[in-house]
């Protein structure tokens, strides 16, 4: 079996971006990038899957700029197989990356495609169920643990309450939660090697894909601040002013 | 025009987020229709027919609906779809696991964790952790929405009087199977409804101390508990008590954050609360930078001292 692992380059999770002064987006220029944290785990659940005998091969993808190879590149040191990048310079909103995986996952006809449950940039929490749906495969949300066996999947699932523990029908769409693994170091021979595994480059337009963006983003603000605090001196302070200023208890 | 909210119950009663979620929805204009999709779940149909403001219920019983699987409850959203222009879902893990799929099928974009409606067609949303709100603007003649109810206020749960109508089922998928749950008991306040969160993080160092100075204050309180992914991770806290931009958005009167430093991811979680106190030794913490009330001390000293003045 197949395993396709969608990621995504975006903003490094330590950085704080700012917002650019012309309200038109947040400022990533010359800021560091690396791969989506959830998508981090989702190539390594692949890869232990791969270790353990269900898979066969992991291929990972990416949609969107040139530099998305670097990203691809990773994935391949952490263990994927070989890698596609959809090239484009349209932003690419979640139904566009839908559609575009669903095109590779026609080509491709993997057993399971292993997404991040959400990218830290947009904070959507979309493609993968977009994905099943357009697929019409079935679905598995922030997996927690994933086991694999005759043709089903059995995936702990992170809800509100606690977790949840459902079987889905192979081939099947499952997002990634933070708990479902930690992800390995890549090591520098591993690196040297992923440079050359195969990197197949693919336009959305060889995918009959429309990637026009459906949302248009009037504006981007930042939050209103907080204002400043004070500190107290100790618990007797504290405990007085959350009674007689803050009202709160 | 008229909005449809897909209702969150548990087949006898509604969950709070979809009070919150009601609210988005007459904001957007227009009646409002809530689907009720269950096993058996004709008690949670009524309560939602006293919700103030709902003009119509629409149930659908099923054991297919029973626990709420992503392709049976799409398939249901889709059968009714047709004449509503704005269909929300509260931004919980069940909202947020059934939105996309209803939109991928009608061919539209999804809107996720919207804290404003700005007209029916401009919302206003949370992006990179919070650190940045991007007003957008939809296109779609259908708009799917899930909703940060931290954002809005509850409907009232009573006071409405709206018509239940029964529609039928929408066939099971077969696709995928519920097998069992581990749902956490806890006679506390739901953490994203409490008032009051007592929050820890990794300085509490393990799950008995967790337990030791945390519990007595947030039961005095009567608050929820919270933790950070630190304290998670590392197993002081169950998991769905994690508050951040991967677990939990809260935003009670009062998030008492013990022993957290304040990463950003952190602060995306909980920067909208009322009063936030904060008690960590690093003076350098940044969770003292949004902190109401910061206290430089020591929680093991500060905590208890703090359970026997309040």
């Amino acid at each position: 079996m197949k395993i396709l692992v969608p990621i995504k380059r975006v903003v490094d999770y330590n950085v704080k971006v700012r917002v650019k002064s012309d309200n038109t987006g947040v400022d990533i220029a010359n800021v560091k990038m690396s791969m989506n944290p959830f998508d981090e785990i989702a190539v390594e659940e692949a890869v232990r899957l791969k270790e353990k005998g269900v898979a066969t091969e992991v291929i990972a993808v990416s949609c969107g700029v040139q530099q998305c190879q670097e990203t691809l590149r990773t994935a391949m040191a952490i263990g994927a197989d070989r890698a596609i990048l959809v090239l484009t310079d349209e932003e690419l909103q979640p139904l566009a990356v839908a559609k575009l995986l669903k095109a590779l996952v026609d080509k491709e006809q993997p057993g399971l495609v292993i997404l991040g449950k959400q990218a830290i940039d947009d904070d959507c929490n979309q493609t993968g169920q977009m994905l099943a749906a357009l697929a019409d495969l079935p679905q598995a949300t922030f997996a927690s643990k994933v086991e694999v066996a005759d043709g089903k999947a059995n995936v702990t699932r992170e809800v509100d309450g606690g977790l949840e523990t459902i079987s889905i029908d192979l081939p099947a769409v499952i997002t990634t939660d933070l708990r479902l693994n930690e992800p390995r170091y890549v090591t520098l021979p591993n690196i040297m090697k992923a440079k050359k595994k195969q990197l197949d480059t693919v336009k959305p337009e060889d995918l009959g894909v429309d990637v026009k963006p459906r949302l248009k983003t009037l504006k981007v603000t930042e939050p209103a601040k907080r204002s400043a605090g004070v500190k107290v001196p100790d618990v007797a302070t504290l405990v007085q002013k959350l009674k007689t200023e803050a009202k709160v208890i | 025009m008229t909005a449809l909210v897909i209702a969150e119950h548990d087949n006898k009663s509604i969950k709070a987020a979809t009070l919150n979620t009601v609210t988005a929805a007459k904001a957007c204009g227009g009646d409002v229709h809530v689907l009720v999709a269950g096993a058996n779940a004709g008690d949670a149909a009524k309560a939602a027919a006293q919700i103030a403001g709902v003009a119509k219920v629409i149930h659908a019983d099923g054991a297919q609906f029973e626990h709420g699987l992503a392709e049976n409850m799409t398939a249901q959203v889709l059968a009714i779809a047709g004449s509503y222009e704005h269909i929300l879902f509260p931004a919980t893990a069940s909202g947020k696991n059934i939105a996309p799929r209803v939109a991928a099928k009608l061919d539209v974009a999804q809107i996720s964790d919207i804290r404003k409606v700005d007209s029916p067609d401009t919302f206003e949303r949370p992006i990179y952790a919070g650190n940045a709100i991007a007003v957008v603007r939809s296109s779609d003649a259908t708009k799917v929405i899930t909703v940060r109810t931290t954002g809005f206020d509850p409907a009232a749960a009573t006071g409405g009087s709206a018509a239940v109508e029964t529609v039928a089922a929408a066939a099971d998928s077969g696709k995928s199977r519920f097998v069992g749950q581990e749902i956490a008991k806890s006679n506390r306040p739901e953490l994203t409804a409490a008032k009051i969160i007592v929050s820890g993080g990794r300085a509490l160092g393990s799950a008995e101390k967790f337990n030791e100075v945390m519990t007595p204050l947030a039961d005095k309180l009567g608050a929820a508990l919270g933790a950070s992914r630190a304290a998670v991770d590392a197993g002081y806290a169950p998991n769905d008590w994690q508050v951040g931009q991967t677990g939990k958005i809260v935003a009670p009167q009062l998030y008492v954050a013990a022993g957290i430093s304040g990463a950003i991811q952190h602060l995306a979680g909980m920067k909208d609360s009322k009063v936030i106190v904060a008690i960590n030794k690093d003076p350098e913490a940044p969770i003292f930078s949004v902190a109401d009330y910061g206290l430089e001390a020591d929680l093991f000293q500060a905590m208890p001292e703090l359970l026997r003045s309040v």
